[in-house]
């Protein structure tokens, strides 16, 4: 992180197993952003990510923490969670890789698609893991000249 | 071609389970069932053909900025993705087509298939 000050912070529970209030996180940053006037790609690939980090805790974890600050020219979400933690990381990074169960899945939920699309659209992705604790996600996303 | 989401009622003998803008257009069509697929590659105005009812449907719809979901072979839809929908202006029509047959019928009106670009 920077020491410019962003221009908003946002902290947000996320209630693991909440599959009603799901997406609901990431579709209020969505709007934020919209109304900051990032452009249209900007915007989606921090959303998409953003979304998938909230439904992570969602689908997996107990409870969670998603914090955003945005600044300028620069996105840094944290996502921390109370949860089971992943055991195998290279593992959870593999498209279609999903330890999600199937009812669920049936649900279009965990396709395990998640940490992939994460990975694809930050400029920057931290996962720090403990298995039976939790895991957290660090994530940052750069607005370049275009 | 951009067709307005009232013009797809009566081609895919829909029920209209939730009218959003009806003029307004949509510019592409997604299908699929998988959330992290659709949210990855459907591209903005389109219309999503699904097999999925439940309200994150709606969340997704929101996040990709799609404004016509159609849930296909008259699966039941649950109040609250309705109660999102209606919320959120998001349209949602219910036919009892296939996802195949919609598809088809939403390609012959001339909306073409849209895939966004890898990020």
């Amino acid at each position: 992180m920077t020491d410019e000050k962003p221009l908003i912070e946002i902290e947000r529970r996320i209630t693991g197993g909440d599959f009603q209030s799901a997406g609901d996180v990431s579709s209020e940053l969505k709007r934020i952003l919209q109304q900051i006037g990032f452009p249209a790609a900007f915007s989606r690939r921090v959303v998409i990510a953003a979304y998938e980090a909230e439904m992570n805790v969602v689908i997996h974890a107990f409870r969670g923490i998603f914090r955003a600050w945005i600044f300028p020219r620069h996105i840094h979400i944290e996502v921390d969670d109370e949860g089971p933690g992943i055991p195998d990381l290279e593992l959870a990074f593999q498209e279609g890789y999903s330890t999600a169960p199937p009812h669920i899945r049936e649900m279009g939920f965990g396709a395990g698609y998640g940490l992939s699309n994460m990975k694809k659209c930050s400029d920057r992705l931290e996962i720090d893991t403990r298995v039976g604790e939790g895991t957290k996600v660090v994530m940052d996303f750069f607005l370049k000249d275009s | 071609m951009a067709v307005k989401i009232r013009d797809l009622v009566e081609p895919l003998e829909a029920t209209v389970l939730v009218a959003g803008d009806m003029e307004r257009e949509v510019r592409g069509g997604y299908c699929g069932d998988l959330l992290s697929d659709c949210i990855a590659h459907a591209v903005e105005d389109s219309v999503w053909v699904t097999v999925q009812s439940h309200p994150n449907v709606i969340a997704v719809a929101i996040l990709v900025g799609i404004p016509c979901v159609v849930v296909v072979n008259n699966y039941d839809v649950d109040k609250e993705t309705l109660d999102r929908a209606q919320k959120e202006g998001i349209t949602v029509l219910r036919t009892p087509l296939s996802a195949f047959e919609a598809v088809a019928r939403l390609s012959a009106l001339g909306i073409p298939g849209k895939k966004r670009r890898e990020h």
